[in-house]
């Protein structure tokens, strides 16, 4: 059997950053991972669909505009309408502290803030996936 | 409903699932392809290769809008390269075909070549007919064609297009014949940059240097993807292509050959993999070249004696 | 010492440290040279390689009495939620000593989308102020007199508009538009390369670029047409090299294509300025402005054949490097801030921006905008760095890396040129690759610990997480929708339409200047979206060139 643990890096909204999020791509892949990209400006919309045609375990989206309360929130609940309830959702970027009980509530695994380590990631990711 | 019969009613998680079964060769893969095998054989294939940076998505994602103006449903193969170092994979073609992610008649699937030893081909074969079995019309495989395996991806299509691009240096010299000597159709993207009229007379002289095209010559296009010129144009070929595998019965004779190459590493993969499964037992492969290095056996009667037991 | 007794010296040290290294090792990973001597500016020409201040290759400044005259132009980059808050924060800070304005948009305004766009949802008014129309534009800048104050507006994709609008609001203050003093990032290579908002295609615009530098040569003389900025690049993870090498490349290619559009050099370059991070390794980033300086001077002389000093002179506005702030201690930021400023100061840059220690949390508040803006203030007017010029000059290390970063600069050029320059590099994914790899090394070290980052993977603590954090209200966007509908509903409809269809035309004519279209356009009321959906039928999407 040859499975991999298949990832959709996105950034939803219209933040150009993804110095993150590229960082962190590359690192997956290193960690052995299949990282599909789906580049800048991904509606939830587009992240969800895609998410379901790459049978993806792993949501992971970057966002440093603020606008992460509106949009991570829907593209968690677009995932669901679409039955992909096992896929494992993160999110990263610049997110106070106060935001991420909710995003939490709301259906995000875990959130990663500026200064945790690739490494973090990929266990948080080995020990959650289903 | 188990997922076959799901996909086969349109479900698109169905179908996801399904390829990664295949994809993970889990054990309900086999099975799947049993099922999905007799809905198949009524898409049109069309694979696009050429080398890193020729703008084979960007021409994918185009044709597919194409394709979907005539009301064909379309199914997409990207695959990328495993890196044979980690084991992961980078897979990004789908950045340049997001535009068609909100489409219910677009399905895109990225691959990894995975390192698997011919596997992939075979693979991609399952994800091409999983998709036919779904009632695609259109599938496009999408890679580089760089090494054997991936050829063999390629050849899985009806029409194969090249994308070659002017003012790569040596251009024609500088891509691996291999892919030149399968095109059925050359595409030269980014056809705005300095260099496509050598690139061009380069083609055209080595086609016509090329004894193999005395039935179909292959048809060398321009196109600009990013624009999306040319690319009616590129469609029209595609289907003069068809247009002569159908009526010359090439179509015929390539799926014959095709349908025979898929039962050969069929049985030379399930094979294989009975041998494999029995030898690895125990460390006997190890004593098994002990007993070839001590002369008490020879390679040849070991595996006639493998095989005997196997198909027992 | 003549160089031959120098050397003798030099090897005698050097036997003496390798018994020290011996005992005690030195640290790891150590960049430069342990030392450096005259030895190391052999072949330093002090006229040919510095000069005086405000002299070629102005290596030293470009100008000449530099901060004995003026102390560089203190300027925070703001802007927030609703052009009424914006306007806000813009009086307070002029009330505070600011001496110019910088106008920080939201996503949706820098990428040429309406607030009411359904693309929009959730970044309107997010990381600055959210611009739909004139409207908007004329709210902004209420009670601010647009002839005494200089603002730089960090817009790029749809430049010509907010500039356009920009021009509208002062003629409606009875300022002439030649009487105008900032400046508009208008960089688009920089977005495809590293920051992300770009609209268009390259060719169409470098055709904008060109309009507005024509325009603005004839009707905005004072205007700073582009700031060309290598801040996003290295933000995005580039060593400080490939910051003022891509940048200076991009330079390149602006006025290549300026030169073919048919303008005269020294009718534009003098209005073309650049933009620099400063970084936390201070004697690096100075040694990077200088070596910046001498490199445009000699590409503008050497290579465009520029006449006028202006042309030749590298001027620069700075941002401390936002990059660098840790979500970690926050405090810490305050120090890091202050040596970055340092850096910029000894570096001789014209204007400065200085983060605030909050903003790898969320956007500064008030009080965390005062104290930067104060950490200016003190290395301004307390700690004498800007008394003498150029006080670095001479140093046998600056000078040194100052020609290292200077030669690093060179290769680059010089490959991108082989490439057929910055817009292909580009295309090719050249420029993001290597920026890429540099971000990719910078994270590895920080984990391997091969790079320390107090607070983060050293000396740690358990912290509480931080409060007063400044929240953008989410009503900003309804705000924005029902502004937005107010002014469909208002406007004369039929008189914009002509006016879109006037630009339309302007659009598929590449020999015309897009400039006055456009100002009509924005002067009807057209709102941001509807000008730049115009020109997006014209001339396309920018597709994203990436890999990994």
């Amino acid at each position: 059997m040859e499975k991999r643990i298949r990832v959709l890096v996105a950034k939803p909204g219209l933040d150009g950053h993804d110095r993150g999020a590229k960082v962190v791509a590359r690192a997956l892949r290193d960690a052995g991972f299949e990282v599909i990209y789906t580049g800048l400006r991904q509606t939830p919309e587009q992240i969800a669909e895609a998410a379901l045609e790459e049978d993806v375990n792993v949501v992971a989206m970057s966002l440093l505009s603020g606008a992460h309360n509106t949009l991570f929130p829907k593209v968690v609940n677009l995932l669901k309408d679409k039955e992909l309830e096992n896929v494992l959702i993160l999110g990263g970027g610049v997110i106070p502290d106060t935001d991420i009980p909710a995003l939490k509530q709301a259906g995000v695994a875990e959130i990663f803030t500026p200064g945790t380590s690739t490494a973090a990631i990929v266990e948080f990711i080995k020990a959650n996936v289903k | 409903m188990d997922i076959v019969q799901e996909l086969l009613a349109g479900s698109r998680l169905a179908l996801a699932r399904a390829i990664t079964a295949v994809e993970n060769e889990y054990d309900e893969a086999a099975e799947i392809m049993q099922k999905v095998y007799p809905f198949t054989g009524k898409a049109q294939v069309i694979g696009i290769t050429g080398p890193p940076g020729a703008g084979k998505s960007t021409l994918t994602d185009k044709l597919a809008k194409e394709y979907r103006r005539q009301e064909k449903t379309v199914g997409i193969v990207a695959v990328d390269p495993t890196s044979p170092f980690y084991g992961g994979a980078i897979l990004g073609d789908r950045i340049r075909m997001n535009e068609l992610t909100l489409d219910p008649g677009v399905f895109i699937r990225s691959m990894g070549t995975r390192g698997s030893l011919g596997g992939l081909a075979r693979k991609t074969v399952d994800v091409i007919k999983i998709m036919d079995a779904f009632g695609k019309d259109i599938i496009f495989i999408e890679t580089v064609g760089v090494g054997q395996s991936e050829v063999d991806v390629i050849k899985a299509s009806d029409t194969i297009v090249v994308v070659l691009v002017p003012g790569q240096g040596d251009d024609i010299q500088a891509i691996k014949a291999g892919i030149l000597e399968i095109g059925d159709i050359f595409a030269i993207n980014k056809a705005d940059y300095d260099g496509v009229e050598r690139l061009n007379t380069e083609l055209e002289m080595m086609l016509e240097l090329n004894p193999n095209n005395a039935l179909w010559r292959p048809l060398v296009k321009r196109t600009v993807a990013s624009r999306g010129d040319g690319v009616e144009d590129l469609m029209q070929a595609i289907n003069e292509h068809v247009e002569y595998l159908v009526t010359s019965g090439e179509l015929i004779r390539r799926r014959s050959i095709r349908t025979k190459n898929e039962l050969l590493l069929l049985i030379n993969d399930h094979i294989s993999k009975q041998v494999m499964d029995r030898i690895s037992l125990g460390g006997e492969l190890d004593s098994l070249v002990n007993s070839i290095e001590d002369h008490q056996q020879t390679p040849y009667n070991i595996v006639r004696n493998i095989l005997a037991e196997i198909l027992r | 010492m003549d160089d031959q007794s120098l050397r003798a010296k030099l090897a005698e040290y050097t036997a003496k440290v390798e018994k020290t290294i011996a005992k005690r090792p030195e640290r790891k990973n150590l960049e430069h040279n342990r030392l450096y001597t005259p030895l190391d500016l052999e072949d330093l020409d002090y006229e040919r390689d510095l000069g005086f201040p405000g002299d070629y290759p102005y290596t030293r400044g470009v100008q000449p009495t530099m901060y004995r005259g003026r102390f560089w132009t203190m300027r925070q980059y703001a802007g927030f939620a609703t052009a009424e808050e914006s306007n806000r924060r813009y009086r307070y800070l002029l009330d505070q000593g600011q001496t110019g304005l910088s106008c920080a948009f939201d996503l949706p305004t820098q990428i040429g989308y309406d607030s009411d766009d359904g693309i929009s949802e959730g970044e309107v008014g997010k990381v600055g102020v959210a611009i739909d129309s004139l409207a908007d534009m004329e709210l902004l800048f209420a009670g601010i007199d647009l002839g005494k104050v200089s603002t730089s507006m960090t817009i790029n994709a749809p430049a010509a508009v907010l500039l356009a609008m920009y021009i509208a609001v002062a003629e409606k203050q009875g300022v002439s538009a030649d009487k105008l003093n900032g400046t508009i990032q208008n960089d688009i290579l920089k977005e495809y390369a590293a920051r992300g908002t770009y609209i268009f295609p390259p060719k169409p615009s470098m055709r904008l670029i060109t309009n507005i530098f024509e325009y603005c040569s004839k009707n905005v003389p004072q205007w700073n047409t582009i700031s060309i900025s290598g801040y996003h690049i290295r933000e995005a993870g580039s060593t400080a090299a490939q910051e003022i090498a891509f940048t200076i490349a991009d330079g390149i290619a602006y006025v290549d294509a300026a030169i073919k559009a048919g303008l005269n050099v020294d009718d534009f370059a003098g209005r073309l300025s650049f933009f620099w991070n400063a970084h936390n390794n201070v004697l690096e980033e100075v040694a990077k402005f200088r070596a910046s300086r001498r490199v445009w001077a000699k590409v503008m002389k050497e290579r465009f054949g520029a006449c006028n000093p202006k042309s030749l002179m590298l001027r620069v506005h700075t941002q401390t490097a936002g990059s660098m702030l840790t979500a970690q201690q926050p405090e810490n930021n305050i120090v890091r801030v202050a040596l970055q400023t340092v850096a910029a100061v000894l570096g001789g840059t014209q204007s400065l921006h200085t983060n605030s220690k909050d903003e790898a949390l969320a956007l500064p508040t008030e009080d965390a905008v005062r104290v930067a803006l104060r950490t200016q203030q003190i290395v301004a007017y307390e700690s004498g760095l800007a008394d003498v010029v150029d006080p670095l000059a001479g140093s046998y290390y600056i000078e040194a890396l100052t020609n290292k970063i200077e030669q690093e600069c060179w290769d680059y050029i010089n490959k991108i040129d082989e490439m057929g320059g910055a817009v292909v590099a580009i295309e090719k994914g050249y420029i993001q690759r290597e920026i890429q790899e540099s971000a990719y090394k910078w994270q590895m070290d920080v984990e391997n610990k091969k790079r320390i980052i107090v607070g983060v993977n050293q000396f740690q603590i358990k912290e509480k997480p931080p409060e007063g954090l400044l929240k953008v209200d989410a009503a900003v966007g309804e705000m924005q929708k029902q502004k937005l509908a107010k002014l469909r509903a208002n406007r004369d409809n039929a008189a914009l339409k002509t006016k879109l269809e006037v630009l339309e035309r302007a659009a598929k004519d590449e020999t015309e200047n897009l400039m006055p279209a456009i100002l009509d356009a924005v002067k009807a009321y057209g709102t941001l979206g509807e000008i730049c959906g115009v020109l997006r039928n014209v001339f396309g999407e920018y597709q994203a060139h990436v890999s990994l």
